[in-house]
């Protein structure tokens, strides 16, 4: 969990202790002081820690193992649909949420496989292509298969997905307490991705130190040097692309039963730069960073949102920059700049020495 | 019959102005084995800038004849092409030369995502429509297929272009400095090339060329859009990796192959596939031929180099 306390910064090197604390009480507290500014900010939390989610996923593609994947988001999109297909009145099936996430999970991580057969051979730039290519053939399929079958429904989208209901209780009603005492379902979905992102970060930074971590880091650093001490380059590819894709599924689940609609235009290719520029901003192969980076560019625009549009009113008297061209031009220059001024991310890994560290203080472990 | 040739001619002229766009990744890449991602971009924003000034002489000289006025559309559209190519080499890819592995990349894909956002604010989200100077109506029919001046123009311009870039590459001092730059950046500063204004110049005889291209893909379809640029970009690079990437001869073909395997893959999809796909999938093609490429030979039709770098 060390890596975790670095996120705050000065006192995460003094005392990762005390940092670790203020992480927690600052992620509860949150949505408590968000809700003082008006709903929606509850909202944006919910949806940044989805962005969390996807961003902890592809850090392990891109981050861990070194593999660029520009096409991250069609795993969002398979784990969204086939929550839309498992539990929408699209087809008439309902089935509960305990069987739709895993399948969602599961159907995107043979997404993973499937992607990561072909490619097993390419390296770096190719990779990214191919991948981005993958990502926009899922689209264009999720666009146009209406025909002759309707299965996706099309450009439309399925709407009315089942909302998340674990053990008979409705995450999209509010909890009634007392009569005038009730908890906004915004809150219940937060608390509950909250509990999901803790769950992935506590299973990825297991991950990093294993074995399988280390061999990735290894592979990343140099593939041919991995190679030749035995390592299993093809094995561990394909696990880094199955396990990043699972990731992106149980988000993608989770978003369609929250948002309650998918569409195709939510997993355009400007989706997969932003998870990716997130992971960039942050810090490449550093949990702490894919979260940092996740939370600030998907609240970041947000708050411009409510705070630029009405600056260039008062000031031109017209919106010269609306919001999604605003929230463009910061994932871009954010990219741009990034990689020029500082190009390990806000918080940049030291990853590739961490297992070193955790090996001299607990030793060789299998 | 009648079909299979119209598609011949329609993927023929797709075909051109994806080489050309081609011939700009493949430059960049022999030499700095870099993808520029962003190089699609430039296409929209040739074709931008032309529409911007054909509608401003449009305004000022109404009675002015539209050769004279693509000519004129082109004498700015280029040099601004060439002036943004030189400033994205300047400013960003030149400090990442020797950055890890991924920075180059993943800058060129903010650069590309930075001028649609710049275009956008500029231009707007709208379609428009792109004046279509050369004559869009079929000439007499042969063989029942139907050509339009602007197909002809389009083909026969870009091949002049082409050869006029292998007389470049192959027959001036220029030309012997950059392919002395992609073998190897280190010897050929040794031996008095000056690399750094090297590859500048290719980015910006790249920028050039898919100036051009953006204009003709403007008038072919006859609209204009602050995206436009980055499917053709992507088509682009396919068909540089599918004529072997580095290699001038193989971008010209496999930009041409790549048009005619679209075209008529767009044609005959739905007999293909009994009707369960239709030519809306159209896109998928280049990415499915990337796919196989790379996977099978990855040195393309020509091959001249493999990847090895990143």
């Amino acid at each position: 969990m060390n890596e975790l306390a670095s996120a705050v910064p000065w006192l995460g090197r003094r005392n990762p202790q005390a940092a670790r604390w203020l992480i927690v009480i600052v992620a509860i507290a949150a949505p408590l002081v968000a809700v003082l500014f008006g709903r929606t900010w509850v909202r944006v939390l919910d949806f940044a820690l989805l962005y969390v989610m996807l961003a902890l996923g592809l850090n392990l593609v891109v981050g861990f193992a070194g593999l660029l994947d520009l096409g991250y988001i069609a795993f969002y999109a398979v784990g969204a649909y086939t929550a839309a297909f498992l539990a929408s009145p699209h087809f008439g099936v309902h089935l509960p949420f305990w069987i739709v996430l895993p399948v969602a999970a599961g159907c995107a991580a043979l997404a993973g496989i499937m992607l990561g057969f072909p490619v097993l051979r390419l390296r770096g730039d190719y990779l990214a292509i191919v991948t981005l290519g993958f990502g926009e053939i899922v689209r264009i399929f999720l666009n146009n298969l209406n025909y002759p079958v309707n299965i996706t429904n099309g450009p439309q989208g399925i709407n009315t997905l089942d909302p998340l209901v674990l053990f008979g209780w409705d995450l999209s009603r509010n909890l009634e307490i007392t009569e005038n005492l009730s908890i906004n379902s915004l809150f219940l979905y937060y608390y509950f991705f909250l509990a999901c992102v803790a769950g992935s970060i506590v299973f990825i930074q297991r991950l990093q130190v294993s074995r399988v971590g280390r061999a990735w880091a290894a592979m990343r650093d140099d593939e041919l040097a991995a190679k030749a001490i035995g390592i299993n380059t093809r094995n561990l590819k394909l696990l880094a692309f199955s396990l990043g894709a699972t990731f992106g599924g149980v988000a993608g689940g989770l978003f369609g039963a929250f948002q309650g609609f998918v569409s195709p235009e939510s997993f355009s290719l400007m989706e997969s730069i932003a998870v990716l520029t997130m992971v960039v901003f942050g810090g490449m192969g550093n949990v702490a960073g894919a979260i940092v980076g996740a939370l600030i560019l998907s609240a970041l625009p947000e708050i411009l949102r409510h705070l630029a549009v009405p600056l260039q009113q008062t000031l031109f008297g017209t919106v010269l920059l609306d919001p999604e061209v605003l929230r463009m031009l910061l994932l871009s220059l954010a990219m741009i700049l990034m990689m020029l001024l500082k190009p390990a991310g806000l918080i940049p890994a030291h990853a590739r020495y961490s297992h070193v560290e955790h090996l001299k203080r607990h030793g060789v472990s299998r | 019959m009648e079909i299979f040739l119209q598609q011949l001619v329609n993927g023929l002229v797709v075909g051109s102005v994806y080489a050309l766009v081609a011939l700009g990744y493949t430059m960049v890449y022999g030499i700095l084995g870099l993808i520029n991602f962003a190089h699609g971009d430039l296409v929209m924003v040739g074709a931008m800038v032309a529409l911007q000034t054909m509608l401003f002489l449009m305004g000022a000289a109404p009675g002015m004849s539209p050769l004279t006025m693509l000519t004129l559309s082109l004498a700015v559209a280029i040099p601004v092409c060439m002036m943004l190519g030189y400033t994205m080499e300047r400013l960003a890819y030149r400090r990442l030369r020797n950055a890890p592995r991924l920075a180059p990349l993943i800058t060129a894909i903010g650069m590309s995502f930075l001028l649609q956002t710049i275009a956008m604010i500029l231009w707007g989200r709208n379609y428009h429509t792109f004046p279509q100077l050369v004559s869009t109506a079929p000439l007499q029919p042969v063989a029942g297929v139907f050509v339009t001046p602007i197909q002809v123009t389009i083909v026969v311009g870009s091949a002049l272009i082409m050869a006029a870039l292998i007389v470049l590459v192959t027959k001036t001092r220029l030309g012997r400095a950059m392919r002395a730059t992609a073998e190897n950046h280190r010897v050929a500063a040794l031996m008095g090339v000056d690399t750094n204004l090297i590859i500048a110049l290719t980015f910006v005889i790249g920028a050039a060329l898919a100036a051009v291209a953006g204009v003709m893909y403007a008038s072919n379809y006859g609209i204009a859009h602050y995206g436009m640029g980055f499917m053709p970009g992507l088509k682009a690079f396919t068909a540089a990796v599918l004529g072997g990437i580095g290699n001038l001869g193989g971008a010209m073909l496999g930009g041409i192959v790549l048009g005619l395997v679209e075209s008529f893959g767009a044609g005959y999809i739905e007999h293909m596939t009994f009707g369960l796909l239709n030519s809306s999938y159209q896109d998928i093609f280049a990415f499915i031929i990337l796919g196989l490429v790379l996977i099978f030979r990855p040195t393309g039709l020509l091959g001249e180099r493999v990847s090895d770098r990143a």
